[in-house]
């Protein structure tokens, strides 16, 4: 199969493909690593009128540290720039965790940062990880700019709350807290595969080693990223004990997702494996903040 | 503008100047217009790695690339990697190990590989499974190719 014709822009700056996107509207795409999107023009599953390639934007490729112990990234930095990157290693360690589990290196060589989140696919690691790390993301159309908050930019299957006339142009990544530990599993038939159940978790103790703030997301649990709040809600306030962290996986499990049936997995068979991936990122992440005080 | 674009594309160190549409992609540019086959398309959607050519020395997917995205840079296929008299160790290394039957694959493998040892020279075969990880075979079950990249990599780092 190939694309369907479209018409092509490349534009240097992000005004320019502001601009492009403005004029076109719902007609344009823009065209990031293409990793995702390209797949999908192939087998004309999408045949937008107009496509806007950033990859000449070079003001969207960067890693800098923020003021304050975090990082900011423009959103068209490679995922291998990332995945090699000794300040994320440092700054954002799951981060650094999860990139080599992003696909195969191929992919990682033109996928991007930011192309991964504007796409939304529910099984997207950096989607999870992002909403888990508390991340911000700057969006810039030509009327304004905002900031959304990672738990609020994703709104379903494959759908954030980009406007057509708008990028996500960087993302913001806070440090991590003190007394925090952050951990990340997944289970896929074949290695890199699209996964079958993840989760991300960011978790922090208070003075007494008591859970002070928990973070769970869900991947392949639904139809967008799946933030378990109730499991968090039988974590804080409690010491991180392995009989409190089986509770508050189970709660994930049968509270907080409601994950599909495919010819990958059957619901049930998700809600299990949620289950034991919460348990075991739970106690990993715990651990890590115990080591961290 | 919905017409035909000009690039210029080095590919193998010779720049080739065309004219084509933006939706043409690169490994049916490679393939079609430079006729350069050893390049070979299995999926289309990025998963069998058959397409696997460098860019700019970079491992990536041909097919999930558009010919226009390639415009001024340089490109580096199979048929860049070495000839039938002077074959690249890696390529030798495919040959004496038994690595390659129906070949299909084999040109997206040297080309992912090629990168690698470059910057393992000294890979554990742990290291070289998850190298190869985004290319398939159906033919060989894997064994021979993994005996292969042991192989270059020595002859390499002598």
């Amino acid at each position: 199969m190939k694309p369907a014709p479209f018409k092509y822009y490349a534009p240097t700056t992000v005004e320019e493909a502001l601009a492009h996107l403005t004029e076109y509207g719902y007609d344009a795409k823009a065209l990031a690593g293409g990793q995702s999107l390209i797949p999908m023009l192939n087998f004309r599953l999408a045949q937008p009128a107009v496509l806007v390639d950033l990859n000449n934007i070079s003001e969207l490729f960067y890693i800098r540290p923020d003021g304050n112990g975090g990082l900011c990234l423009g959103a068209m930095t490679r995922q291998r720039q990332v995945e090699y990157d000794p300040l994320v290693a440092e700054r954002a360690p799951l981060v650094h965790e999860v990139m080599p589990q992003i696909a195969y290196p191929q992919i990682r060589t033109r996928g991007t940062f930011g192309g991964s989140l504007a796409h939304a696919d529910p099984s997207a690691e950096l989607v999870a990880v992002n909403i888990a790390l508390n991340a911000r993301f700057r969006l810039r159309s030509q009327a304004r700019e905002r900031w959304v908050p990672a738990d609020e930019f994703f709104a379903g299957l494959f759908t954030t709350v980009l406007e057509p006339d708008e990028l996500l142009v960087e993302i913001a990544l806070p440090p991590m807290p003190p007394r925090s530990g952050a951990a990340f599993l997944q289970i896929t038939r074949r290695h890199h595969d699209f996964c079958i159940a993840g989760v991300a978790v960011l978790v922090t103790l208070d003075g007494k080693g008591q859970c002070e703030q928990a973070r769970l997301v869900f991947l392949s649990a639904g139809a967008g990223p799946v933030i378990a709040h109730q499991a968090a809600g039988v974590l804080v306030g409690q010491a991180p004990t392995p009989e409190v962290i089986r509770a508050a996986a189970e709660r994930a499990a049968s509270a907080d997702i409601d994950p599909g049936s495919d010819i990958h997995a059957s619901a049930e068979y998700r809600r299990h494996l949620a289950k034991v991936l919460a348990r075991r990122t739970l106690t990993q992440a715990f651990d890590r903040a115990i080591s961290n005080i | 503008m919905n017409g035909l674009f000009n690039v210029t594309i080095t590919v193998n160190g010779t720049q080739y100047e065309r004219t084509v549409e933006p939706r043409l992609l690169l490994s049916d540019f490679l393939r079609h217009d430079l006729g350069l086959t050893g390049t070979h398309v299995g999926c289309e959607h990025g998963v069998c790695g058959a397409c696997t050519i460098l860019f700019d020395g970079d491992p990536v997917r041909s097919c999930l690339m558009f010919a226009v995205q390639a415009n001024g840079h340089e490109v580096l296929t199979v048929e860049g990697l070495g000839t039938m008299d002077n074959l690249h160790p890696l390529q030798e290394a495919f040959w004496g190990a038994g690595a390659v039957q129906c070949g299909f694959c084999t040109p997206g493998f040297l080309m992912s590989l090629t990168p690698f040892l470059k910057e393992n020279p000294n890979p554990t075969e742990e290291e070289i499974r998850e190298a190869i990880s985004g290319n398939l075979c159906r033919c060989t079950g894997y064994q021979h190719i993994i005996d292969a990249v042991k192989l270059a990599a020595e002859k390499m780092r002598r």
